[in-house]
């Protein structure tokens, strides 16, 4: 099991890799990934809207399961990943070959970046779903 | 209160080595999934895989009343059993539901073997023996006895390889006892809950993992996959087999799970009268197989609902069809929807995806 040390964490299993100017990319774990195994769809259809952190902005549907994903972090959804969306590249399956990088599901600008504080280190995450 | 124990199996090892996830299932730590469930299920259709299900309750009911007592709890007609018969059956309760469901094999001249399901063992037992005014002999083999299900396209060609009885002659829902990886006194069952053929191997739990060895290392050229719980339910859905406790329950009436098959009033058993008086009336609901037309998954609970958006039932199975690549279900509905072809919605969270009631099986594999 993967945890890149230069990502953020939440308890939901979410990750959040910050760049320049309050943009944050987001996905769902390697552990995350592997409970849920193949995905089937990832439905996100919030793009353009400013969500508040713990709320829902999209599912993700596996074959045997299903799985709300939560806002890290209060924003705006900028974009959806457009290899995970059945009307460009569509493959969900990213997310279970490369959780941290393809497989990145959507991008957000930050409105409140005190909430950063929030998030969950690499080692505290491990520590989580050991 | 009740404490509850993980009880394990003989080949609990095998699982780790061979990098299973482990669950505790029905009590029970039994695997989930080797690599994927998508690939398990693939093995399966196309080629050949073992499942370990050693979880399995299996009961043994012998004397001159047994088949009296089998006759009195279960739906189906044991009469009709030739030694080497199995046959799929319920144990109806007296309340219109299901106990459980279970196969009946006819072993020997007054014997029989009932193989239930784990999560039911106890209640199965204590049921059958609140009927068992008779004396009739009962003995609980589940925790001596591991089951191997062989199934797929390829099982008995990788089976005959590790034995000289001709599995050619067992047919679908008959059994044998013979030698089979070195292993003796096996009983080799033309059964299985995939709908892609094979075989299933009862054997005392000392021989269990010599069995599994001899079969793994016999299917080598065949690619033999491990196959765990998770591509077991697929596999089954796919079939529109019933699910203790998704589909049937204690609550729902065999006719109305289009169990009427395996319910025969040409014996009185637990109910029975009940049943036929339903039977005349006809069901107001029914169990139908779905799949859907726009993109979704149903999953157990969603509720079913017309286009308007009136609730008419109700998800008890769904997922994704590894071979449909489409999301399928199981569901009762009530009876104006449940004819092949109606367009029913399904509430996925905040929307309603249509899907379509079609003709079980999902899929045909042999």
């Amino acid at each position: 099991m993967n945890f890149p040390p230069e990502l953020k964490y939440t308890q939901e299993h979410e990750w959040v890799r910050i760049e320049e100017g309050n943009i944050a990319y987001i996905g769902i774990t390697d552990f995350a990934q592997s409970e849920l195994g193949e995905l089937v769809y990832v439905e996100v259809e919030t793009v353009g809207e400013d969500i508040d952190i713990g709320e829902v902005f999209g599912t993700v549907e596996a074959v045997k399961t299903t799985s709300d994903l939560f806002m890290p972090l209060s924003g705006k959804i900028l974009a959806f990943n457009p290899n995970l969306d059945e009307n460009e590249g569509d493959d969900p399956t990213l997310i279970n070959s490369d959780p941290y990088g393809e497989g990145w599901i959507i991008k957000m600008e930050i409105s409140d970046p005190e909430e950063v504080g929030t998030l969950l280190g690499a080692e505290a995450y491990e520590k989580l779903v050991a | 209160m009740e404490t509850t124990t993980i009880k394990s199996i003989p080949l609990q090892a095998t699982h780790e080595a061979l990098g299973a996830k482990m669950v505790p299932f029905a009590g029970y730590l039994m695997p989930l999934k080797y690599s994927s469930v998508t690939e398990e299920h693939k093995a399966v259709r196309n080629g050949v895989g073992i499942f370990d299900v050693s979880h399995m309750g299996e009961f043994f009911l012998s004397g001159p009343k047994a088949l009296d007592l089998i006759q009195k709890v279960t739906s189906n007609d044991a009469s009709k059993l030739k030694i080497g018969d199995a046959q799929y059956s319920c144990l109806p309760n007296d309340q219109g539901g299901i106990v459980d469901d279970l196969i009946v094999y006819r072993t020997g001249q007054e014997e029989y073997l009932l193989v239930v399901n784990a999560s039911n063992i106890k209640k199965d037992w204590n049921w059958i023996k609140s009927h068992n005014t008779d004396q009739v002999w009962m003995e609980d083999v589940s925790e001596n006895a591991a089951l191997f299900a062989v199934q797929g396209p390829l099982a008995t060609q990788v089976l005959q390889k590790i034995t000289d009885f001709d599995l050619s002659t067992i047919s679908y829902y008959k059994a044998a006892i013979c030698t089979i990886g070195g292993v003796h006194q096996v009983i080799v069952s033309a059964t299985g809950y995939t709908g892609s053929g094979g075989f299933e191997l009862y054997v005392p739990n000392q021989d269990a993992v010599q069995l599994w060895d001899a079969v793994m290392e016999a299917g080598q050229a065949e690619n033999i996959q491990p196959i765990g719980l998770g591509a077991r339910d697929t596999l089954r859905l796919e079939m529109g087999y019933c699910l203790y406790g998704n589909d049937i329950d204690d609550t729902t009436s065999p006719l109305e799970a289009g169990l009427g098959w395996i319910t025969k009033f040409t014996h009185p058993f637990i109910n029975s009268e009940a049943l036929a008086a339903q039977k005349k009336e006809g069901i107001t609901k029914k169990l139908v197989g779905f799949k859907m037309i726009e993109r979704g998954i149903p999953r157990h609970d969603y509720a079913l609902c017309d286009e308007a958006g009136a609730v008419i039932g109700k998800v008890t199975s769904g997922g994704q069809s590894p071979m449909l690549e489409k999301g399928i279900g199981l569901g009762y509905v009530q009876k104006a929807f449940a004819k092949v072809g109606t367009e029913i919605w399904v509430q996925i969270r905040k929307k309603r995806v249509k899907g379509v009631v079609v003709k079980l099986p999902f899929y045909k594999n042999i």
